[in-house]
């Protein structure tokens, strides 16, 4: 009976290794908005897919679903790495259609922001139930010390995912890379600018390091 | 935003209110209760603050509840929070040691409506907020 058992135990952990092992790990790109996450996905996208995966612009909330792209096979020291992509909308507590009014029409701002208040749910359910590892992308110009960012790099570690933070944006002239460093220092920091593509070897090295 | 009014003021003068909420009478309530009780509370305009704060998976809750009940025809747009961040615990028992604890989940954590509540300050041993009226 022991024996039988322990066959199957076996069998049943062999199964799972190579099924599981088919199956490319559910990367999710989040952050605050406009941290510049969909140009990122972009950037992997088309540079190992030649598609893209979604609509950039400076407008807080243009990505309003959590979007997926998948099988992106990146290709590092002779070994090829299969993720797929999740392109999240940008995490807040809050959303004021009057942060659209001069862009758009007030009719299309309430849309904008219902959009984007169900956009933000969604996300925080795809980081409860649907994602194995998350890149987290931070503004460099901008102040990482956050309660928005505190909180989810809490629920990520929480999670036991493995992280990634990309500090973005290094092109602009107040970038500081090392702001980012010292607020999560528990954390592999990466810069780079997905706009320039600068940095990007290190990127995707570190991509295949924590998500092969 | 309805305003929160002092029922024991006979001029009915308008103002905010505070609930101060301990870690003990939270921890008699299930997440979803907790999550409720801040978000009722936000929605009448009050400030909650909440002893112990909540778990990085209620915070998730909260986030993604504000989310569903955000509404620009009722003039609510959201939350503020603010925490301290973690701090290293006094737990110098066996047990704790043992289980490699250096962290404590209690953080103090300020909620209000985001059209009210507006940080001024934070750092690691002072939260400075204004909280408006409307």
């Amino acid at each position: 009976m022991g024996l039988l058992t322990g066959l199957k135990d076996s069998i049943s952990r062999v199964t799972d290794r190579l099924f599981t092992d088919e199956q490319p790990k559910r990367i999710g790109i989040y952050g605050p908005p406009n941290a510049g996450k969909t140009t990122l996905a972009n950037r992997i996208a088309r540079d190992w897919t030649g598609d893209a995966v979604g609509t950039e612009s400076h407008v807080p909330h243009e990505t309003r679903r959590a979007r997926r792209k998948e099988d992106v096979e990146i290709e590092r020291d002779g070994r090829s790495v299969s993720i797929d992509i999740v392109d999240t909308p940008g995490v807040t507590t809050k959303v004021d259609y009057e942060e659209f009014t001069d862009e758009m029409e007030e009719d299309d701002a309430i849309r904008r922001s219902r959009e984007a208040t169900e956009g933000v749910a969604e996300a925080m359910h795809w980081l409860r139930e649907d994602v194995d590892g998350v890149i987290y992308v931070l503004d460099s110009a901008e102040d990482p010390i956050t309660q928005v960012n505190t909180m989810l790099i809490g629920i990520i570690e929480s999670r036991d995912l493995p992280v990634l933070i990309f500090a973005n944006k290094i092109d602009l002239d107040e970038a500081s890379v090392k702001r980012i460093e010292d607020a999560f220092p528990q954390h592999k920091t990466v810069p780079l600018s997905a706009k320039e593509g600068q940095n990007m070897d290190e990127v995707y090295d570190n991509i295949a390091e924590y998500f092969g | 935003m309805p305003k929160a009014t002092n029922p024991d003021d006979p001029n009915g003068n308008d103002g905010v209110q505070i609930d101060l909420i301990s870690g003990e009478r939270m921890d008699t309530l299930a997440s979803t209760e907790k999550i409720r009780m801040i978000l009722d509370g936000v929605h009448d305009g009050n400030i909650v603050i909440l002893e112990e704060g909540l778990t990085p998976d209620e915070e998730s809750k909260l986030i993604e509840m504000t989310m569903a009940e955000i509404s620009p025809d009722a003039g609510f747009n959201g939350i503020e929070i603010e925490t301290y961040p973690k701090s290293e615990t006094k737990d110098s028992s066996l047990l704790g040691r043992l289980m490699g604890s250096n962290e404590s989940a209690a953080k103090l954590t300020v909620i209000g409506p985001a059209n009210q509540i507006e940080t001024l300050h934070k750092d690691e041993t002072l939260i400075s907020a204004l909280v408006s009226r409307n």
